[in-house]
């Protein structure tokens, strides 16, 4: 009997004092709790503020950077970064303890742990280069408000009201542009050579995610294609991940399989570009040449080259000038480019018409996102934005007759489904 | 201990030890800490060239350098610890829980829920209240499901709760559709980020003080309930011989129940402890792995509350130094891996020492 009653009181107590005790704790510590938060943002700013004091003049000797990776070197999108920084160090003369790489850190609680860790080992700015990162950047912005904190890909800088949190990103679609080119010129030669007819010129397209950074780059490619071949349509499948070598090779198979004669990628991994070597069809990869894995099918992969942000960068930390909230650029500044053109695979003529075309995306006398290359829902996007409705809101976007893309903000904000893509989200 | 003898050549035998003395197996396990960490000095220097020391102290410096990082390292140790509690009665009952990653994420993502639709309507207090009890409720749910099917299919509830784990990951996708910003982006962010709902309050000064508390209570109270209560004997009793319950009239099923409820129970508050108290995101990687390390972690203490959290630490202090050291000396995340991994090993393996004896043919003879 006593047994049964200290049972009782056991699971009673486990189930009411786990949920009371804390919960009491919860609205009493409430209040408090704002206040140690301010008074820790104050100590780690004063601590800040310290350091920048004595280093008001922080030379190429005493600056420290830390840099926080989604992935390490065997990731593609990371292993760019990682270039990125190892040439910014070397241009700037840094020396090795100046600068602190955290690899594989997730996009959770680990890294604000791994920024806020930065901020106290000296760390004058930081760097993070997944997406998913940007909320945890922007907690530790606010907490350690004398260090600069720089995220790429991300969106909330510039609304975020941190003077610290700077977003960079480059312009990426000029790249995929110019690799669409590349891949309309081989589908005319194919159209040619009588393997396909117009009607069939269909490309599958590999992507990530359904979002806005993934459709802006998928249409921008597009776009290069049709500036080639106006029949070419495109098919898009998402696999949902950034890396994942046996669902991009398995997305890429099933678009062959659906009559796509030539595929492109935006997803981190080699898995399209292996699946249409096997299976003897043209791609575009991302990020890194294909050409090693894809000797026959490859053509080129649009690229980015983080070394101009990063020297920009740290270079304004240590002459202690403002960073721009929002930091983007293109083929004219090198930040986007593409790989090494496979000569086995492209086209003929095909490298005139990319020194061509970059130059005229140089100049500026090309834009990608030209209005009257493409229509939406069979209109113009700028009829459906007089329309109203839902595209009211790319208002702001479009003028001059063509879509401003990353210049608001340096994320990509193209997400529009125009006519000639089939994209099903799931 | 004579090993090297043994390695000579020569017939030897193993024998079970009737009995060994405390102080001999702690001499034992301590011996085999001290040659692992000289197998994995051989190890770093061997595939490193760097030196092993300079490795150790790296770890160290990244589990314990700073405040920030021992809190980490505590929060961490707090996560892992109170899944190990949750799991200690379903496996004292052999019940082969491995759905802890599943209990996990359905108490996370419950947690998620109430921080993202209540946040502004609800005040804070009562909101944490809430919180805890519906993400207990998520993993009593999750726990119930397998223990009827084994109580009264008799299904196997090794397969039962791992598949569970997938189906918890696909719902938690699903919502992230929902809660994602931006849409399309697969990724949450951080809930109420300005304003703090749902989040569990700072205590000791610390942003991780509360879970300290929580996970500190459930574990006494969980070792009390093992050790001293009536159910606790029953589920043991079951664990040992469900024909033997049966025959003290103890109902199977009925203890099943319970005690899985009890245990998904806890792993969906570790699913809160992580959502509301360290990440305030979910995503499909909340649980990362930890529902299956904690089964390690409860075995190798043989449920010893002590021990627990012992194995808890080290294996946190590990991977928070791996951080450290994958930074320091450029050594990828996988170096600190096999290094826990050779410590486990001879950790483990040393068990073999203490419950055999080895001895040469010629000597044996004796009983």
């Amino acid at each position: 009997m006593k047994k049964r009653i200290l049972s009782l009181v056991l699971a009673a107590s486990m189930a009411t004092m786990m949920l009371a005790g804390c919960g009491g704790s919860g609205a009493a510590e409430a209040p408090a709790a704002d206040e140690t938060t301010e008074e820790t943002a104050e100590e780690a700013g004063e601590e800040a503020a310290e350091e920048a004091g004595e280093a008001s003049g922080l030379t190429a000797e005493t600056v420290k950077v830390g840099v926080i990776y989604v992935g390490d070197e065997n990731e593609g999108y990371t292993e760019s970064h990682m270039k990125g920084i190892a040439a910014m160090k070397a241009e700037l003369g840094l020396s090795d303890d100046q600068v602190i790489e955290k690899t594989n850190i997730g996009e959770d609680e680990a890294c604000h742990d791994a920024a806020a860790d930065l901020a106290e080992q000296g760390c004058n700015i930081i760097f993070a280069n997944s997406f998913g990162h940007e909320t945890y950047m922007m907690q530790a912005a606010s907490e350690y408000p004398d260090v600069q904190f720089c995220h790429a890909t991300g969106y909330q800088a510039a609304s975020s009201g941190l003077p610290n949190m700077h977003n960079y990103f480059t312009s990426i679609y000029e790249a995929r542009y110019v690799s669409g080119v590349v891949a309309g010129m081989k589908l005319a030669e194919m159209v040619a050579a009588g393997d396909v007819t117009e009607d069939a010129a269909k490309i599958g397209y590999v992507g990530a995610y359904p979002y806005a950074e993934v459709v802006s780059g998928f249409t921008s490619f597009f776009l290069g294609v049709r500036s080639i071949c106006p029949y070419a349509t495109m098919e898009v499948k998402y696999t949902n991940s950034w890396a994942d070598m046996s669902m991009e090779a398995q997305v890429a198979k099933e678009l062959i399989a659906d009559n796509c004669v030539l595929i492109s990628q935006h997803a981190d991994t080699t898995g399209a570009p292996s699946a249409c070597e096997e299976l003897g069809v043209p791609c575009v990869g991302y990020n890194v040449s294909m050409i090693e894995v894809a000797p026959n099918a490859a053509l080129t992969s649009p690229t980015n080259n983080w070394a101009p942000y990063y020297i920009y960068a740290v270079q304004s930390v240590i002459d202690g000038t403002p960073m721009d909230a929002d930091w983007c650029k293109g083929l004219a500044d090198g930040s986007v480019e593409i790989t090494e053109l496979n000569e086995n695979t492209i086209a003929e003529g095909t490298a005139e018409k990319v020194a061509e075309v970059e130059a005229a995306i140089k100049d500026g006398s090309l834009h990608v996102f030209d209005t009257s290359t493409f229509t939406v829902e069979g209109a113009s996007l700028e009829d459906k934005i007089a329309e109203g409705g839902d595209y009211a809101a790319y208002a702001d976007f479009v003028s001059d007759g063509y879509f401003h893309e990353s210049e608001a903000t340096s994320a990509p904000a193209f997400d529009i489904i125009i006519d000639g893509i089939t994209a099903v989200a799931e | 201990m004579n090993k090297k003898h043994a390695a000579g050549g020569s017939v030897f035998h193993l024998t079970k030890r009737s009995s060994i003395s405390r102080k001999k197996a702690w001499a034992i396990r301590f011996a085999a800490i001290l040659l692992s960490l000289l197998v994995c000095a051989v190890f770093i220097f061997m595939i490193t060239k760097q030196n092993p020391l300079q490795v150790y102290a790296g770890i160290i410096d990244g589990a314990v350098g700073t405040n920030r990082r021992l809190w980490v390292t505590i929060r961490e140790t707090m996560t892992l610890l109170i899944i190990a509690v949750g799991l200690t009665p379903a496996f004292r009952m052999r019940f082969w829980n491995i759905g802890a990653e599943g209990q996990i994420l359905m108490g996370g993502m419950m947690t998620a829920f109430m921080m993202i639709n209540f946040g502004n309507t609800i005040p804070s207090g009562l909101l944490l209240v809430l919180i805890l009890i519906v993400s207990v409720a998520a993993g009593m749910i999750w726990g119930l499901f397998p223990a009827v099917f084994k109580a009264y299919f008799n299904t196997n509830e090794t397969l039962f709760t791992l598949m569970l784990n997938y189906v918890a990951i696909q719902i938690i996708d699903f919502c992230i559709v929902y809660w994602e910003n931006p849409k399309g982006s697969n990724s949450v962010g951080i809930i109420n980020a300005g304003t703090r709902a749902g989040w569990m309050p700072q205590v000791f000064g610390s942003d991780y003080g509360l879970n300290v508390i929580i996970v500190i209570l459930v574990t006494i109270l969980m070792s009390l309930y093992m050790r001293y209560s009536k159910q606790g004997y029953e589920l043991a009793v079951v664990g040992e011989s469900q024909n033997t319950a049966r025959y003290a009239g103890i109902s199977v099923p009925r203890v099943m129940i319970r005690t899985m409820m009890i245990s998904g129970g806890i792993c969906g508050l570790a699913g809160a402890i992580i959502v509301s108290g360290a990440s305030h995101t979910i995503s499909t990687a909340t649980a990362g792995g930890r529902g299956f390390t904690a089964i390690i972690v409860a075995w190798m203490s043989k449920f010893n509350p002590i021990a627990m959290l012992a194995v808890s630490v080290f294996l946190v202090f590990m991977q928070q130094g791996s951080i450290q050291i994958a930074s320091q000396f450029g050594l990828n995340e996988n170096a600190s891996d096999i290094i826990t991994g050779i410590l486990l090993f001879f950790l483990i393996g040393c068990e073999f020492f203490i419950n055999y004896r080895i001895e040469r043919k010629k000597e044996s003879g004796e009983g």
